[in-house]
């Protein structure tokens, strides 16, 4: 695939530059005239900088390798906009690609879609877009096209973010959330609850000191490593809201098992464990932006382990369960103290807007 | 943090297992009501009952704060909320209560009356000062472990002068639920609910004091354990209970020596006395009305009570005719024995109160226990 030839448009004479220090976001920077030209041309080109961008179409073209295509659109909503560890714009970029990279794809290219409020400090929205544009790079992933719109003060939560991405999967592999089969082994790539207590630990209600960073990151580098030792890994998908406890029993439900997983063995970090105490949550219903639960044959699991422990955000990856027969499709848990109990769906909602 | 992990721990659970299957008569079955929801919790949470004796039976207790309240107090709450410039301020367990004719405050507030979920009574008092110009209304339930710190709140809008702010006071007391669950008929009967002792509370204890409790083997001659939360603690105080009723004593013992004295929080027992007053009767889900089981603000403090601000008619309020909670708290019913468990009312569509809280029964044997019954029958 080749990248268009950056046409390199005019600049238009004579504006000021926008004021990052002090300016905010206002209804004209929706309204396609110059202040929206000027926002994108200034903020959105310069950061994302890519030829696909710099073209200035509604669209970006490129070529297409043979095979299989993914495809996945996610909003993002968080609150607050800025967390230990990360912000909505790298968030954005990490969410996408990790449900590009969860068909086993490598991906592509993203678009991304920004909804702003009236009123929004053109300096936050700077430090959102560059963190993005950041995480794009660090992803070898370009935004290739964008759109802006700004709503009404009162009518957002400061700034919502849509991020689609595209991706290519290998042939041979084909994860699925329907595919997990009795015997199978169950995986997940490092601890559990990072995200949701980092987030929950800023907010404005709840303020307490810890020192847990939010786990986000794009975890396509390790799902190609993961892929390449083990092909016909049966299930990949990304514990993000719900946690665990959601993802497993999606997969139980949709695979038509059950499964049965050890609390000992389930990687907590002990600060995560402390907060999720003090806040009467359970670990395993927080939300992870860096991690993912994998399955696979028994005989695949040691070099799958292997392959995960082997990439820098999968060192803590453990084995914690197996994928049971079982017509009610329960999640059990063995638990710490040796007894057993049911890991079930979440009942409401434990935490509000963590993505 | 530390002392989490140690009070879960696989080696010592399974040496009081050990212990529990030695000293459990097999020529008998002892029937132990947890009185707590928060021990009932920690009882399905950690799979506890895996590791007890088949002939030690746990009766699950009153002891589930949003559990006890009645819906028409709940209602008096949706009442208050829908009012013109009030702001309630609730625990966040009360939000998904269903009331009467289809109302909760989770749905008062999707209609724009302004609910908030406080973590504490004085999140509530942030929010007076805050808004000035609004009502804040603290709506207030509980045991005695809730009751000191809604003290600390009235104390501070005192002496902050904030006349904008109340409390909805629904403040209820352990022993009088206590002597409900013992006077009740079937207990009395001596056959439909078998009693022969209480795993007792924990928080409430710390406030209290064990010494609440000697009434308990005294007047009614069951023994009381008092018992920490976690589920190393409840193993434990059931062994000291099977033990007792092995040697035929009858007395409270104090499992939670790291919390809990026999005197109490004398602190927060004067704060309590100071600020409010035994109401003469309240109304419990499940034990009906009660003479001196709840709380009423002083008439010192009478500026701040809601419901004499907001002249709040007392209502009260029939459960709904195929909810069983009122026999589930008594220990009358094991929540499986309700006709609606599992269909009609389940944690995302609650008919009753113990389907709502994570420390009622109902809601710890649905989320945790199910599988038990399903490979009873399977």
């Amino acid at each position: 695939m080749t990248a268009p030839e950056n046409g390199g448009a005019a600049k238009r004479p004579g504006a000021r530059p926008l004021d990052f220090r002090h300016g905010r976001v206002d209804l004209s920077h929706g309204s396609g005239g110059r202040a929206m030209a000027q926002l994108i041309e200034e903020l959105f080109e310069r950061s994302f900088d890519n030829p696909y961008l710099a073209q200035r179409n509604d669209q970006a073209a490129f070529a297409v390798d043979a095979g299989r295509m993914v495809m996945t659109t996610d909003g993002f909503v968080i609150s607050p906009l800025f967390f230990p560890g990360g912000d909505i714009g790298s968030l954005a970029v990490h969410g996408t690609l990790n449900d590009v990279a969860m068909a086993g794809a490598r991906p592509t290219y993203l678009a991304a879609g920004f909804v702003i409020e009236e009123g929004f400090p053109l300096g936050d929205l700077r430090a959102i877009v560059q963190s993005m544009a950041a995480a794009a790079r660090d992803a070898g992933v370009p935004v290739v096209t964008g759109d802006t719109k700004v709503v009404e003060k009162g009518k957002g939560d400061g700034v919502f973010i849509t991020t689609t991405g595209v991706g290519v999967v290998p042939d041979g592999v084909a994860p699925s959330a329907d595919r997990a089969r009795p015997g199978d082994a169950i995986l997940v790539s490092g601890t559990m609850g990072d995200h949701g207590v980092a987030v929950m630990s800023k907010r404005e209600n709840l303020t307490f000191e810890t020192e847990i960073l939010s786990d986000s990151a794009a975890l396509h580098g390790l799902v190609a490593d993961l892929v390449a030792a083990v092909p016909d890994v049966h299930v990949l998908r990304d514990p993000t809201r719900g946690g665990l406890a959601a993802v497993l029993n999606e997969i139980a439900l949709q695979s038509g098992v059950g499964m049965t997983v050890r609390e000992r063995d389930i990687p907590v970090k002990a600060a995560v464990n402390g907060a999720c105490e003090l806040l009467g949550l359970d670990p395993l219903y927080v939300a992870n932006e860096g991690k993912l639960v994998a399955m696979c044959a028994a005989a695949d699991a040691e070099p799958l382990l292997a392959a995960l422990r082997g990439h820098p955000l999968g060192e803590d990856a453990a084995i914690i369960g197996t994928v049971t027969e079982d017509p009610h499709h329960f999640v059990q848990m063995e638990t710490a103290l040796g007894g057993t109990r049911i890991v079930d769906w979440l009942a409401g909602e434990q935490l509000p807007r963590i993505c | 943090m530390k002392y989490i992990e140690e009070f879960r721990d696989g080696r010592l659970g399974a040496n009081l297992a050990a212990a529990l299957a030695r000293d459990a008569d097999g020529g008998r079955t002892y029937h132990l009501m947890e009185f707590c929801g928060g021990h009932t919790h920690a009882i399905f949470r950690y799979g506890v009952l895996d590791l007890l004796p088949a002939n030690v039976r746990m009766v699950h207790g009153p002891g589930c704060p949003v559990c006890v309240l009645p819906i028409g107090r709940l209602n008096m709450a949706i009442h208050l909320a829908r009012e013109d410039g009030v702001i309630l301020c609730t625990y966040a367990d009360m939000m998904r209560v269903p009331g009467a004719d289809g109302e909760s405050l989770l749905k008062a507030r999707a209609d724009g009356a302004d609910v908030r979920m406080v973590y504490s009574s004085l999140d509530a008092i942030r929010i007076a000062e805050d808004n000035p110009d609004r009502q804040v209304v603290f709506f207030a339930i509980g045991f005695e472990t809730t009751t000191p710190p809604t003290a600390i709140a009235l104390k501070t809008a005192v002496a902050k002068g904030l006349t904008n702010f109340s409390v909805f006071c629904n403040h209820v007391l352990t022993p009088a639920a206590l002597v409900g669950i013992l006077e009740s008929p079937e207990v009395q009967d001596g056959e439909t609910v078998s009693l022969d002792g209480f795993v007792g509370p924990a928080h409430v204890s710390a406030v209290i004091g064990t010494k609440a409790y000697e009434f308990c083997p005294e007047r009614y001659g069951r023994p009381v354990v008092i018992s920490g939360f976690e589920p190393l603690d409840v193993m434990q105080s059931i062994l000291m209970l099977v033990r007792q009723l092995n040697e035929g004593r009858c007395e409270v013992e104090n499992e939670y020596t790291r919390v809990v004295s026999r005197e109490g929080n004398r602190k927060a027992q004067d704060l309590m006395d100071e600020v409010f007053e035994t109401r003469d009767s309240f109304e419990w889900r499940g034990l009906g009305a009660m003479p001196d089981s709840a709380l009423k603000l002083r008439e010192t403090f009478a500026d701040l009570d809601a419901e004499v601000r907001f002249r709040l008619p007392e209502r009260t309020i029939d459960d709904h005719k195929a909810c069983e909670c009122a026999d589930v708290l008594r220990g009358v019913k094991r929540p499986t024995d309700c006709k609606v468990f599992g269909t009609a009312c389940t944690p995302d569509t609650p008919l009753g109160s113990c389907m709502v809280s994570s420390e009622g029964a109902c809601a710890a044997y649905y989320t945790f226990g199910r599988f038990r019954d399903q490979q009873a029958t399977a």
